[in-house]
């Protein structure tokens, strides 16, 4: 197979694997202040994502140093192209991160509001901006004909894009929700809380992932490139969405979460086949002329080679010990007296 | 202010900002795992000792781990950012370092963490102890890939430059960029420098008051071998990374002594100096004869070009433009560095000296205590020196004879890069206060302190006592 399809496709992977991961990260600090009425409750919830919100942060990081080695000149026009869109992300993840370490090291009512204040804010809002930056990843950017972009923030906010991030940040939401049916102990009022959650935010997600794929489709004519095959994705994102209300009427904790991963996994599928079908990796909204191909964007033959190799030995093994440490950390949280005293 | 200085601050504060933290992390991560290994080795009998010195070391450093991570994030995302031309002229090659560090070392080390942090009563004790060593092992690998990609920027090797990119051919030789080894042996040193004497400061602190003794006294001696360690290997990779400068970035060398014109044989060294940047000589310094060339050749004779010839022949080679790097910053940040390291080379040998001297009675000598507690900032002055040489003696070139900041930056506009910047300093000035204000509670604290009641690190999972509790009591 052609390396370079390759490679745009195992970008695809390592972004998926973000939006999987750390999207019910996200959604667990999401729901936190809806969800905990107490301390102990409180520290149960990051209990819950403690040992691997690091871990699947890395992805993002992993997708964008493959994107660095693989497609410079996407990287550079997507990362410069979206420059305050990626200054919040960064800022969000910068103090969210610092929060799960520093909230409970002194130990003040205001000190534990502020963190968790950031918690909140700095997982909301790069739930909502990575979807924002999906959209404007297939609608995209103002790219002159030397793939630069110049541009202010007004581009970056269009109905479609900002539908996007609204997709996004409930999807994130309903995956955070599921994921705490797996993790908190079923005879808890917090696991029941979780569970109509889960319900509520199921039937918004639905809602604005219907609304977002619809604009996309009658609007912005992203999916017309389509052949058959390619529709199977968005549909299977929509059906795997529906099948999460009934899976959660019947109590099929696993077949929720399953379900709600899937729609994140079909939905970012979806974003890299509307740029793949039209072999574009960044389409310029001044003339298609100016599009970004995937042939002139990626790196040379021998980059690719190497990177392969690479990527071959190193990404299994990741996905390996990280599965181990989800198999670790398998047991369930439980939101009592232990919460409090539990940590070193 | 232009975008092209906006973006070069950007990256100038993000990167010492970021290696503030992860300095002591890289150092750290490595004296927590010896410290384990004595734990590990020793668990049969009763006191403990090690398991208590590594709770406490352990919790300073997860204080400061998270802090290195999501700093590292900034520094992936904003060759994109601020430098999106240098990425697309030269990502197929310094890529491949930064994609490697990802799925070598961060996997690693995020995963790892929490496995020895939060697995205290869920894994065997081999598999804490390898999971630590993982976490160690991983940060320097990370700093291996980090430093290579930046020494390929100050002396591009294995490429080619076709169209207008440069493309790379031998991968090996970027590997084994003899720049690259001498960086990463001072990057290394440097930072065993910063945890030796982190460690050998905070147990000073507490022997001073003789609290926790038994553990301190231990911790105390482990800290004076990194440190020794630590500063030597900087020491000489420095001196080493000097020399090598003179001869593939003479004018970075030249910068470092503020050398107008050519010196004589033998060139003597600047002490002190006032410069005039703008008639380009010196109205005042204090000079030592010989060392200059001692510095450049080892030997007592040789003279080294100087900046105004310099920047004539860097004229023929890359066109008409001023190539002298800002010398005062330069020269000053370079004696910052040195003098630095060579009190904290002395400390460390003189503790080296008292312990084989006086033994136990190390504990108790208090001036040379007192005079390590005040230590503890001084390697973060002198790293953050000399980063300062280091990429300032690159100006104007972001990889050194192919490419300029100029021609790098992206086409971003002021207000953009502006308002990002003020973000980023807001934010990273809090962390680092944050950091530096938790770190100081949490070491003050001491070794007995109750975690439940004042202080304690990320919330562990509670699985509410049920379920499998203790691999070791079960066994």
């Amino acid at each position: 197979m052609d390396l370079v399809v390759l490679w745009f496709w195992l970008i695809a992977l390592t972004f998926t694997l973000y939006f999987f991961l750390e999207g019910f990260d996200f959604g667990v600090d999401i729901l936190r202040p809806f969800l905990a009425r107490n301390e102990a409750e409180e520290r149960a919830l990051t209990g819950t994502i403690g040992p691997f919100w690091d871990g699947n942060e890395v992805w993002v990081i992993a997708a964008a140093g493959l994107m660095f080695s693989t497609f410079p000149v996407w990287y550079g026009a997507v990362f410069s192209g979206m420059y305050p869109v990626f200054v919040v992300i960064l800022l969000c993840l910068l103090l969210r991160g610092v929060a799960f370490e520093y909230r409970n090291q002194v130990d003040q009512q205001r000190w534990r509001d502020l963190w968790d204040w950031m918690s909140f804010g700095g997982s909301a809002i790069p739930s909502f901006l990575w979807g924002l930056v999906m959209a404007k990843l297939i609608e995209g950017l103002p790219l002159n004909s030397e793939a630069r972009v110049e541009a202010g923030i007004g581009v970056l906010f269009t109905p479609f894009s900002v539908a996007g991030g609204v997709a996004s940040l409930l999807a994130f939401t309903l995956h955070g929700a599921n994921f705490l049916l797996l993790r908190l102990h079923v005879d808890t009022p917090l696991y029941a809380r979780a569970r109509r959650a889960a319900l509520v935010w199921g039937a918004f997600a639905t809602v604005a992932i219907l609304t977002f794929v619809v604009m996309g489709y009658v609007t912005e004519g992203l999916f017309t490139s389509f052949g058959l095959l390619p529709w199977v994705f968005p549909l299977a994102a929509f059906l795997t969405l529906i099948s999460i209300w009934f899976a959660l009427s019947r109590r099929r904790d696993t077949l929720a979460f399953v379900m709600s991963g899937l729609t994140i996994v079909f939905s970012t599928v979806t974003i890299f086949i509307a740029l793949f079908t039209r072999d574009v990796v960044l389409p310029s909204t001044l003339d298609a002329a100016f599009d970004l191909t995937l042939a002139e964007s990626a790196s040379q033959h021998y980059t690719l080679v190497l990177m392969t190799w690479v990527g071959g030995i190193f990404l299994p093994l990741i996905i390996g010990y990280q599965v181990w440490n989800y198999y670790v950390f398998r047991e369930r949280v439980r939101p009592d007296e232990g919460a409090l005293a539990h940590g070193y | 202010m232009d975008v092209v200085d906006l973006s070069r601050f950007q990256f100038a504060s993000t990167s010492i900002f970021h290696f503030f933290f992860v300095s002591l992390t890289v150092g750290l991560a490595f004296v927590i795992a010896i410290m384990e290994t004595f734990a590990y080795a020793r668990r049969t009998r009763g006191d403990d000792v090690y398991g208590r010195m590594t709770n406490f070391f352990g919790h300073l450093f997860l204080i400061n781990f998270a802090v290195g991570v999501v700093t590292g994030i900034v520094q992936e995302f904003q060759f994109g950012m601020n430098w999106s031309e240098y990425s697309r002229f030269v990502g197929n090659i310094f890529g491949v370092p930064l994609a490697l560090e990802v799925l070598m070392a961060f996997f690693l080390e995020s995963t790892f963490i929490a496995l020895w942090w939060f697995g205290k009563d869920r894994l065997k004790p081999w598999m804490r102890l390898g999971s630590i060593w993982l976490v160690a092992i991983g940060t320097q690998i990370s700093a291996f890939w980090i430093v290579l990609a930046n020494a390929w920027m100050h002396h591009p090797v294995g490429y080619e430059v076709v169209g207008d990119r440069a493309v790379l051919t031998d991968f090996s030789a970027v590997v084994f960029n003899y720049k690259a080894l001498l960086y990463f042996a001072h990057v290394q040193g440097s930072a065993w420098t910063v945890a030796g004497f982190f460690v050998l400061g905070i147990s000073a602190y507490h022997l001073l008051r003789r609290r926790g003794v038994d553990v301190f006294s231990r911790s105390l001696r482990i800290a004076l071998v990194v440190a020794a360690v630590g500063t030597v290997f900087s020491a000489t990779s420095g001196h080493r990374e000097a020399q090598v400068a003179r001869i593939d970035q003479p004018m970075k060398f030249a910068a470092m002594e503020a050398q107008w014109e050519t010196s004589d044989s033998p060139a003597p060294w600047s002490m002190v100096a006032v410069i005039d940047e703008g008639e380009q000589r010196n109205p005042f310094s204090v000079e030592i004869p010989y060392v200059g060339s001692i510095l450049a050749y080892n030997s007592l004779e040789g003279r080294y070009e100087g900046l105004v010839p310099l920047n004539e022949e860097y004229q023929e080679l890359y066109g008409e433009g001023d190539y002298i790097p800002p010398v005062t910053p330069i020269y000053w940040s370079f004696r910052i560095m040195v003098g630095i390291g060579s009190l904290l080379l002395l400390a460390a040998f003189g503790g080296l000296f008292l312990w084989w001297r006086r033994r136990e009675r190390l504990d108790r000598t208090r001036w040379y205590l007192r005079a390590l507690v005040l230590l503890i900032p001084l390697p973060w002055i002198a790293n953050f020196a000399g980063w300062i040489v280091t990429e300032m003696g690159r100006q104007p070139f972001m990889v050194y004879g192919l490419l300029t900041v100029q021609e790098g930056v992206s086409a971003n506009s002021v207000p953009e890069v502006l308002t990002g910047l003020i973000g980023l300093w807001v934010v990273y000035l809090a962390l680092i206060g944050l950091d530096i204000f938790l770190l100081t509670v949490t070491a003050r604290a001491g070794v007995d302190h109750k975690p439940e009641k004042q202080i304690m690190a990320a919330p562990a999972p509670n699985y509410g006592g049920e379920g499998f509790q203790d691999y070791d009591r079960k066994a």
